[in-house]
């Protein structure tokens, strides 16, 4: 199914003949929020969604898999503590870890979902200065090598929206100096810290890249007049391409 | 019916972003003898019926799995509360 932009210019994808194939699943959680978004994001993108439920069993036949935003289980206890314990996420975490290293990307609560379900390292507290904030954000991409990152320019600065109440990612000094030096920082607040996140850290990748995790909401920035008003407002289809582009290059 | 009690905090490294609300809005009430607040949670566990070793050894395990997250935050006491 092809999508129509409802205001502004189509966004021109160089999508491969056999992006279209291509099956990205999005998971929805009691109280997520993003799903749909998140799911519109892949059909521009040239692929399709497939929605997965929490209470699933099973992944299907998906190529890769999309945690989105939101407030799974109401945020109680902590941020995703009781949404990774969701039948669906053993079998995420499962895949992600396997040889076939299924791509996964969690976006804000999705990445909270990541980190309690340790397949991302630290966490994430309330931010320092307590209020919910919404703004559009710059971020740099600090690694083009992941899964996720593969269509963006080393260093490339992009625009999206941020809007998170505890987003401020932390992680003891060992951990910070490893990600640094393993180049496991995939995204970093550019201008302006906007929830007191340790070493302006926006985004993190496990080791081998497949999994990355970020606060920022790329799914919100694909299609012209409705992302960010800096800059083109389409930069996060980057995200979604890179992943099919990554999938077909694996397919080869 | 006994309880079992976990109280849980924020490890001592990590700022409380909470606690620190706290202590700058309880001069303004007048309390102006604490240097330091820290917020953590307190969870009670109902049981029906005697808490065994096997039982409180259940509560331990799901403080430190399910009740705390080991990165930012620290079991500091697990303990019976007969009703």
């Amino acid at each position: 199914m092809t999508e129509l932009p409802l205001i502004g210019e189509a966004v021109a994808v160089a999508a491969h003949p056999r992006l279209a194939g291509a099956k990205i699943g999005v998971v929805t959680f009691p109280g997520t929020l993003d799903d749909r978004d998140a799911a519109r994001a892949v059909r521009l993108a040239g692929a399709t969604p497939v929605e997965l439920w929490h209470a699933g069993t099973t992944l299907g036949d998906v190529d890769a898999v999309v945690i989105p935003g939101g407030f799974s289980y109401g945020d109680y206890l902590r941020a995703g503590a009781i949404a990774r314990f969701a039948p669906l996420m053993s079998k995420i975490i499962d895949a992600a870890n396997s040889d076939a290293k299924l791509p996964v990307l969690g976006i804000c609560n999705g990445f909270q979902i990541l980190t309690e379900s340790h397949l991302l390292p630290g966490s994430m507290i309330k931010n320092d200065h307590l209020k919910f904030m919404c703004r559009d954000q710059v971020l740099r991409v600090e690694n083009n090598t992941t899964a996720w990152t593969g269509d963006y320019a080393a260093g490339q600065e992009i625009t999206v929206p941020l809007k998170n109440q505890d987003g401020q990612y932390i992680a003891d000094e060992k951990t910070l100096d490893a990600l640094e030096a393993e180049g496991r920082v995939v995204f970093r607040y550019v201008g302006f810290n906007p929830n007191g996140s340790r070493r302006d850290i926006a985004g993190i990748s496990n080791a081998p890249g497949n999994v990355v995790g970020l606060m920022p909401h790329p799914e919100h920035a694909v299609e012209a007049g409705f992302g960010p008003e800096i800059g083109s407002g389409t930069e996060g289809l980057g995200f979604f391409t890179s992943v099919l582009n990554k999938i077909v290059g694996d397919n080869k | 019916m006994p309880r079992i009690v976990v109280d849980v905090m924020p490890k001592p490294e990590i700022l409380d972003p909470q606690g620190k609300a706290i202590v700058g809005a309880l001069p303004r009430l007048g309390f102006t003898a604490f240097s330091s607040v820290r917020q953590g949670k307190r969870f009670e566990l109902t049981v029906d019926g005697e808490v065994t070793e096997e039982i409180l050894a259940q509560a331990r395990n799901a403080a430190e799995t399910l009740l705390s997250n080991p990165v930012i935050e620290d079991v500091v006491n697990v303990e019976v509360v007969e009703a």
